[in-house]
């Protein structure tokens, strides 16, 4: 293997460390569950798909290439139909989300908008 | 046989020989005959059409990909910097936003690309309309100047 | 150089823990083991390479699939469960 896909490859594999742990710290810091979905999601997308590609580039064989991609493959297509089954059963149950009110402050209950 | 069969029957061809990796003939026999007992359950079942296997899609699916792309890393990288500002000035929105008609298959990849870029949820889908939550409300108005719908449409013909 | 994203992930791993049990709602909890379930998927194939072993694969694969449908079971769960019981029951109040 080359020494420049070497570096690449480290390059990617730490860049998706530190998008992990932003994901994470974004799902502690949040103020609401609907905001910390999108937090959850940026790990969910480029930080998974960063680590693996960053594995895939000292993949040793084939083999180990394809499945890593399909890994990929299965969290990209899941990731966002989990998102939706969650945030639809939340609406759905009445969790309100938070929204900035006339002053410009986060407030769970101006006004329910218009029927879910 | 339908064009269908035979590309589901690639596709699982591929899969196995990913998943095994090994070729000898006890092997290949048991995974040929697991092969081609899925492809008849699937053919008894009528699952095989175009909406499983949406072929119609390949020419333009690719450029599709790559734009959704560009599109995740823009979106990724401004919801990394909303984490990791020191006050947190969130301005989260709930809107319904009216689209012209879809396709079925057309609806589906539109609310999952919409989801799946970081920054926008979908809440709800309907016969012309669609419910997004976004952390920011620039993002809704990306959403409403309408160029991923267009470029999804451009995807259904 | 793999032990330092491997520690980058279980650090990761450990915030979404905390998140799952801090709560405050039942769904902010199930957010949490879906994310606390992404990153074990990746966890599995890092030490995979970290051990020289890609046969851990296998299993990260089965494990991306079994996060999926673990959510989705929990979610028909409670969807048909009383609405609102413990799920917020701050909220609940309207309808």
């Amino acid at each position: 293997m080359s020494i420049v896909a070497t570096y690449l490859s480290w390059a990617l594999l730490v860049l998706g460390g530190l998008l992990c742990i932003s994901g994470s710290v974004g799902l502690l810091r949040f103020p609401d569950f609907y905001t910390r979905m999108h937090a959850a999601s940026v790990t969910d997308t480029l930080a998974t798909g960063m680590i693996l590609a960053g594995l895939m580039l000292q993949a040793p064989t084939w083999i180990v290439l394809g499945k890593l991609f399909m890994i990929l493959v299965f969290v990209l297509l899941t990731g966002p139909t989990a998102g939706h089954a969650l945030a639809k059963a939340a609406l759905h149950s009445g969790l309100k989300p938070l929204l900035p009110g006339k002053s410009g402050v986060l407030e769970a209950d101006n006004k329910p908008s218009g029927g879910v | 046989m339908k064009i269908q069969t035979l590309s589901l029957g690639v596709l699982l061809v591929a899969f196995w020989a990913l998943n095994s990796g090994l070729f000898k003939p006890l092997m290949f026999g048991l995974g040929t005959a697991s092969v081609l007992l899925v492809l008849l359950i699937s053919s008894r079942m009528k699952v095989i059409d175009s909406e499983s296997q949406p072929l119609y899609l390949t020419k333009n699916i690719p450029g599709y990909y790559l734009w959704l792309l560009k599109e995740l890393v823009i979106s990724n990288i401004k919801v990394v910097g909303t984490i990791w500002r020191s006050n947190l000035q969130l301005q989260p929105a709930l809107a319904t936003i009216k689209m012209d008609h879809l396709s079925e298959m057309g609806k589906v990849i539109y609310a999952n690309s919409i989801s799946l870029t970081p920054g926008t949820v979908t809440t709800e889908v309907t016969e012309n309309s669609i419910t997004v939550h976004a952390l920011d409300k620039s993002s809704i108005a990306e959403i409403k100047s309408g160029e991923m719908e267009a470029r999804v449409r451009k995807l259904d013909k | 150089m793999f032990t330092t994203v491997t520690i980058a992930v279980l650090v990761a791993m450990a915030l979404a823990l905390f998140r799952a049990y801090a709560g405050p709602t039942l769904y902010d909890r199930i957010l949490a083991v879906n994310v606390f379930g992404t990153k074990t998927v990746l966890l599995i194939a890092i030490v995979g390479f970290l051990m020289g072993r890609p046969e851990f694969l296998d299993i990260a694969m089965v494990y991306a699939l079994m996060n999926f449908i673990t959510v989705i079971g929990i979610l028909r769960f409670f969807e048909y469960s009383s609405p609102g019981t413990s799920a917020n029951s701050e909220t609940v109040k309207d309808q």
